[in-house]
Order: C-alpha cells, then structure tokens, then sequence
C-alpha cells in the first residue's frame, strides 16, 4: 500500500450551533480543510462522510450525496460512514484505505452531527442505537449506564477511585480551556466533578461528555504526490490505522473492565508504525466519560493496567507529562459531535505534529494517536501520525 | 416508538423464558439466542437451551437520567447479572433495598412490565431480577 499525508485540517467552533444547521456547519468545515491544504478542491475525487445518527437527529440519510452536493463536487463518488461514535475515526479510514490502494490520489474526509435539534432525551434515545437495542437499551440502559458498569468493575478490580475519574474531567477542562474551539474553555475542580449529580452512578454529570453541535475535515493525499498535487500543505503522514471490533452487548464481552478491541487495533497499528506506547508524544482518545480515557491509557500501553486512574491523578497526562492526552480537551471539554469527534481528533494530532498548537502545544511532538471508539467498545479505530523529515 | 407488534411477539421465548441456545459442538450457553456458534461458526450446532433463573449481581448503576419511556421510573437500577451458567445479562434490579444492590449479591428473576409503546401502543413484559 502506498504512504498516505494529511495535507489540510478544518474544524468549526464545537458547541450549540442555534443559527447553523448540518450543512453550514459540514460546508464550514470543509472549505476551512481545502485552504488548509493549500488546493483548489478540484483535485479531490471523493468523498467520507462520517455520520452517526442523523435520521434521527435531522431526519435526514443519504448523507454522502448531500456532502457532495452542499460541497459543489458533484458528480465525484461520495460516501457515508457510520460506526456509531467512531464514525469520523472510520471515515478518515475509508479515505485512507482508498488513496493508499491506489485507488484515488486525493480524497475529503469530513464528518459532523448536528444535536441540539432535538431534545435531550431524543438525543439519548439515538445515542442508545450505538448499544445493544433489543438486549441492553431495551432493558432500560442508557450509554451512561454502560460506562458506570465499567466503572464499577474497574473500581472494584483495581481500587480506581471517583476523585481518580474525576482528575481525567480536570485535566481535559484545563486543555479546552487553552482550545479556541471546545465547546468549554473553562476550568473545573474536583470538587466541581463530585458535586455533580449523578447520571449513572458512580458517573456524575461532569464526567459525561456533552451534548455537541460541529464538524470536522481532513483532507488527505498520497505521499507520493505531495510536490506535483499538494505543493503549499503542511503535510503530516499517516504511519499507521488500524480497526478492531468486538461485542455489541457488553454483556457478552469477557472483561469488562477493559476495552479489547483498543488493545486488538494498537497492537496492529504499533506494528505498522514501528512504534511502541512510549514513542507517542501525544494522544487524542476517546472520553466519552471518564472510565473511557482511563481504560483507553490502559490499553494503549501508556500506563499498566489498573493504573490509569492514579496515573491521571497523579499528572501523568497533562500537557508536557509523561503522554500529552486529549490536548484538545477531549470529548468531554472540546465537545462531542458525534461524527466529527474522529475527524477532529486526527486533526488536533495534525496541528500537534506541525507545531501549531498555540498555547496547548506539545514540546516536539514527532508522533502522535488518535483513538475513536464506537459504542461502549464495540468498534475501535486508531491512526499513529507522524512528523514528515 | 410506534413498535410493530411482531417486534415484541418474536421475542416472547426469550424475554418470558431466557430461552437462549447452546452450542453443541463447543458446549458453550448464549444468551440472547444466537443462530451461530461465534467460536465454532459452521462447524457448530445450536440447540434451544433455557437460562438458569439465579445468578449474582456482576456490577450494578443507578440511573437517573431515563431514555424516552423510562422517565417515570427513574432512579432504578441496573445491573449485569451473571447467570450460575455463567452467561451475563443486563437487567434492571427491582423490589430490592438499595443497600442489598451490591456486586456478589444473589439475585432470581421475575417476570415484570419492561416498557409502553404510549398510551395505546404495546406493552412489553420481560425479566428483571430481585435480590433474594
């Protein structure tokens, strides 16, 4: 397969978009990518969509065609992607897969999802289709749920603790409060996390990520073409993307107090990359709630397992720690659109690796991950970028 | 949700009965029925295989932000259940003290409403567990 660059980046504002419906905001995004790269846009031939729930949340499917078209590209092919929360992350893989076959040279990655349309209870009801429907959701569980599930197993395991989950809402409200774009640029404490009230217990209200409006964008190209199609990006490259499913139900998983397909697609994507866990300068991972990241810092190698609760409240991921983690904010201070949460992730590695991240930069930062998870771990997607000698 | 009632027929063997399968090739129970060993795939052969109705509580939540038709009961419980076969299921924990709610706690099911379709939709019964 050949070598694949991301040449351009492009993000919206994450947050409650009352004037902007899905298209302002996938049309915002995706423009921003195209000047990012420095191209025309006519050197695009084809599109992935990454969208989760739009029928229900718009009442609109057919989302490829609409891409394509709110983007002027007809008559380019145009595809939607869905993997449930790890949409956008499955979408920057489609894309990455059919420019590194040889199959297009330059393709447009976006993603979004437009929530706030609808009410929370609706948004839940739909976020609810990214589990079990007929075993689980049916029985009165809620995504929340799940994780709390998790939770209590790994507090029970491993002695994690709620001020332990409630360190990882800290650290990622203290990055988005540095991010121009997050959805919330504001500290929190502690405390603030164990006064929240309870979602789900042991999940409190501060340790969920929100409700979002947003998209992302990226726009890739073979690395062989950089000088003749690409000759004005900043390009960085794609070392590694790896995919890994498991079990819908959580039921059915064997360990519950770890995400398996994270470790089935890190072990794949270190091996492409040539990397290990501590060659990783910095990491996006997916915090839907808090027990994600630490079993996420966990499977990912960067802390023994068991440990990522301490590790966290111990500063080990804060910027220009041990791991730089969810520099961004993570989904739970940047924001958590669902079908742009990959995009943005890859693309707050990107800005990372070029040394443009303002005031959330990681010192040096020559290779970074992202890792989108779909549902309670069902499906798992990771890309290990890397700084372009 | 405007459910179809074969949605909820179809499922009466499991949700009334915890009628779920067995691999005859592997041994192996599942919970729901499967139609394929995931371990032994074709080479499998699933039977029909009731669930034991007894288990211990896996690990447990109290929810208190319900999806759509759960509002009125929120907060209540839900716990993963693993049955004395072993096979985990995610049930609601009703009829119990909530300081008896605990993991290792022994649970046996009941057969209670789930859930309404709205006024005058259907209404759908299935399991839930009690500690004993």
């Amino acid at each position: 397969m050949r070598s694949v660059s991301i040449i351009g980046v492009g993000l919206t504002k994450f947050g409650e978009h009352w004037d902007k419906g899905f298209r302002e905001l996938i049309v915002e995004a995706a423009s921003k990518a195209v000047v990012d790269a420095g191209i025309e846009g006519k050197e695009i031939q084809a599109i992935y969509g990454g969208v989760m729930a739009s029928g229900r949340l718009i009442g609109q499917e057919h989302i490829g065609a609409l891409l394509a078209d709110q983007l002027g590209m007809n008559p380019i092919a145009s595809t939607r992607v869905e993997a449930a929360c790890a949409s956008g992350g499955v979408a920057v893989r489609s894309g990455f897969l059919a420019v590194a076959s040889g199959a297009y040279d330059v393709v447009a990655v976006g993603g979004g999802e437009k929530m706030t349309d609808v009410s929370a209870e609706d948004v839940a009801t739909a976020l609810g289709g990214a589990g079990d429907q007929e075993w689980e959701l049916f029985n009165g569980a809620t995504f929340p749920a799940l994780y709390a599930l998790m939770a209590r197993r790994h507090m029970l395991e491993y002695g994690t603790t709620e001020e332990q989950l409630a360190a990882v809402a800290v650290k990622n409200h203290s990055n988005g409060a540095l991010n121009p774009l997050a959805q919330y640029q504001r500290e929190i404490t502690v405390e603030d996390v164990m006064n929240s009230g309870y979602i789900a217990s042991p999940l409190k209200l501060l340790d969920c990520s929100p409700i979002t409006d947003g998209a992302a964008a990226v726009i890739l190209c073979a690395t062989e073409k950089l000088k003749q199609l690409a000759p004005n990006g900043d390009a960085v490259e794609i070392a590694a993307s790896a995919q890994a499913s498991d079990s819908l139900a959580l039921a059915s998983r064997k360990s519950m107090s770890e995400v398996a397909s994270t470790k089935v697609a890190a072990n794949d994507a270190y091996r492409t990359a040539g990397v290990g866990p501590k060659d990783i300068d910095v990491a996006e991972v997916h915090d839907c709630f808090t027990i994600a990241e630490v079993m996420a810092i966990e499977a990912l190698g960067f802390f023994p397992k068991g440990t990522g609760g301490k590790a966290t409240e111990d500063g080990e991921t804060e910027l220009n720690s041990t791991i730089s983690v969810n520099t961004s904010g993570g989904l739970k201070a940047a924001g958590h659109p669902i079908g742009a949460t990959g995009i943005k992730q890859v693309s707050e590695i990107v800005l990372q690796l070029r040394g443009k991240a303002d005031k959330r930069q990681v010192n040096d930062a020559q290779v970074g991950l992202a890792q989108n998870v779909g549902g309670s771990g069902a499906t798992t997607v990771i890309h290990i970028l890397r700084r372009r000698k | 949700m405007n459910e179809a009632l074969p949605l909820i027929w179809r499922r009466i063997p499991e949700r009334y009965n915890m009628l779920g399968s067995k691999c005859l090739n592997c041994g192996t129970p599942y919970f729901p029925q499967r139609k394929m060993c995931p371990k032994c795939r074709r080479k499998g052969k699933i039977v029909a295989e009731k669930m034991p109705t007894e288990g211990t509580i896996y690990s447990f939540t109290e929810v208190h932000a319900a999806p759509k038709g759960f509002e009125q009961e929120t907060p209540y419980f839900l716990a993963m259940v693993e049955l004395s076969n072993g096979v985990r299921v995610l049930s609601q924990v009703v009829d119990s003290p909530a300081d008896k709610i605990k993991i290792g706690a022994p649970v046996n099911m009941v057969f209670r409403k789930i859930s309404e379709d709205g006024e005058e939709g259907v209404i759908a019964y299935g399991y839930k567990f009690k500690v004993k």
